[in-house]
């Protein structure tokens, strides 16, 4: 089996773009991630990419070069981009190919997500009556979670805050301009007990990665963070996910848990030996939950580490260094990427204004409807 | 009455959800299946009572479609929902009838009822809400 390296990446700002499509935003993430790295489109072997709502990944291909190149498009909700990257990592891992890419971009429209319940494999009456809403179930996750593990509004809060303080050092976020927490707290509410600053907006951007094997990396002169692990898992009876009319009364793992814990094994490295993570903050109260999913610390811990600082930069975790999706918006198709692209930014010693001192392993973690998550890690 | 706003939902009386538990292996399920897994399962009504599990408030009108109220963006009432636990079977999604969203609590005694939902297309079908059983 072949290591797999990351040796360019390349990003799209996110954010509104009403100048360019979602399409534009993805070919010029590839094309800055082909400079990155040194090489061509011809020297590509596989592509994999998604987009939830700007079209199909493969209408890149006569801008880009028709090479030939195999090139699958992804479509796996919320974790199209972490499976984009699992795809290339197989691909390579397999001894099959040994440089591609995996892409990511998208462009949706204002507000909330509004799917259609038959889609999704639900009765309409679930929709109709106003019961499938993304953010509702945000909400109903994290009001249990802090009647359990004696979270505060202050600590969502807080999680924002850095999220902004986060966001406005990164030149690829869409939020730059810092918020403080009483400000969060007393904006808008939206769905209780979260408030408008609370939550990420699906904006645009574009993300790529090149991977490699790392043969072909040492041949072509190139280095970058190695993948250690990788891991897709779907929900289990007795998880609490996304559009769920019903949830069992034995309750069970969450898909984040169990990815993880795959990733983790893969990696041979345990949460304690995580220096930057990037997680899944679609709403802060999701950062806050998966902080304990994905094993960085136990239920209820947080608000301590939080108002202590620890997530944020110069802590002793930091989370979501580029201000996560709060600040830089939930591009479907790009988001999981973007993360990775952060984490190798991090681990190259090349987030400006922002570094982590001397990461060598760096996690990462993207959730999605209908229940689905997605680990990496990511290792100098 | 009027008509249910699906059919399997509630039980002919109108007093209790329909729900499935699998012929196997006991698994309760809500709503009851209506592909070709319909035959694993035994139809039964659900418990009428539970407590709430958890809850939120939708503030804003949500997007037509799939969102078929009759009202609009002005006239939109916001509206409590959560889950409600019925002990030994299945926590159900529900809309939560009440005055006051800032008095629900979890772990609250909750009761079913029926209520006629207003539709954009002017008829009003009935569905279901829990409201705290007093």
């Amino acid at each position: 089996m072949s290591e797999v390296h990351i040796v360019g990446a390349g990003i799209h700002p996110f954010g509104r773009h009403d100048d360019k499509s979602g399409l534009d935003q993805g070919v010029i993430a590839v094309r800055e991630a082909l400079a990155d790295a040194g090489i061509e489109w011809k020297d590509i072997q596989f592509a994999f990419g998604g987009s939830s709502a700007a079209g199909n990944a493969d209408a890149m291909l006569p801008r880009l070069g028709l090479t030939g190149v195999q090139f699958i498009n992804v479509a796996n909700g919320c974790a199209t981009g972490g499976s984009a990257l699992l795809s290339g990592y197989w691909a390579i891992k397999s001894g099959e190919f040994d440089l591609g890419v995996v892409l990511g971009f998208d462009k949706h429209p204002r507000g909330a997500f509004n799917p259609e319940p038959e889609a999704w494999g639900l009765p309409k009456w679930y929709g109709e009556t106003g019961m499938m809403l993304t953010t509702q179930f945000f909400a109903m996750k994290i009001q249990r979670y802090m009647g359990l593990y004696g979270i505060t509004p202050m600590t969502l809060a807080r999680v924002a805050e850095k999220a902004f303080e986060n966001g406005a050092k990164a030149p690829h976020s869409w939020r730059k301009q810092p918020v403080d927490a009483e400000t969060i707290l007393n904006s808008q509410m939206v769905s209780d007990p979260l408030t408008k600053f609370m939550f990420c907006s699906p904006a645009e951007g574009g993300a790529a990665l090149i991977l490699a094997s790392g043969k072909k990396m040492r041949e072509l002169g190139l280095a970058g963070p190695r993948i250690r692990g990788a891991a897709v898992r779907t929900r289990v009876n007795g998880s609490f996910e996304v559009f769920s009319p019903s949830l069992d009364v034995q309750r069970g793992p969450s898909p984040t848990e169990i990815a993880s814990k795959a990733a983790y094994e893969m990696a041979g490295v345990s949460p304690q030996d995580i220096d930057v993570a990037q997680i899944q903050d679609t709403e802060s109260g999701a950062e806050i939950m998966h902080m304990a999913e994905n094993g960085l610390c136990k239920d209820g811990e947080q608000e301590k580490l939080i108002a202590d600082g620890a997530t944020r930069l110069g802590g002793k975790l930091p989370i979501n260094t580029d201000g996560g999706c709060l600040a830089c918006g939930e591009p479907i198709g790009a988001s999981g990427l973007r993360q990775i692209y952060e984490n190798v930014q991090q681990l190259r010693g090349r987030a400006h204004g922002r570094q982590v001192e001397k990461p060598r392993t760096a996690y990462s973690q993207v959730y999605g409807a209908p229940g689905l998550s997605a680990a990496a890690i990511l290792g100098t | 009455m009027p008509d249910p706003i699906a059919p399997n939902l509630l039980d002919p009386s109108g007093q209790y959800l329909v729900g499935g538990r699998h012929k196997r292996s006991g698994r309760f399920v809500f709503p009851f299946p209506s592909g070709p897994e319909a035959a694993e399962f035994d139809k039964l009504p659900l418990a009428a009572e539970g407590t709430l599990w958890s809850f939120t408030v939708q503030r804003f009108r949500p997007k037509s479609p799939p969102y078929s109220g009759a009202d609009d963006e002005r006239s939109f009432r916001p509206f409590a929902l959560g889950y409600v636990e019925l002990p030994g079977q299945i926590i159900v999604e529900t809309r939560i009838e009440t005055d006051d969203p800032s008095h629900l609590k979890i772990g609250m005694k909750m009761k079913l009822d029926t209520v006629p939902f207003a539709r954009a297309a002017g008829d009003a079908p009935l569905t279901y809400a829990f409201r705290p059983a007093a």
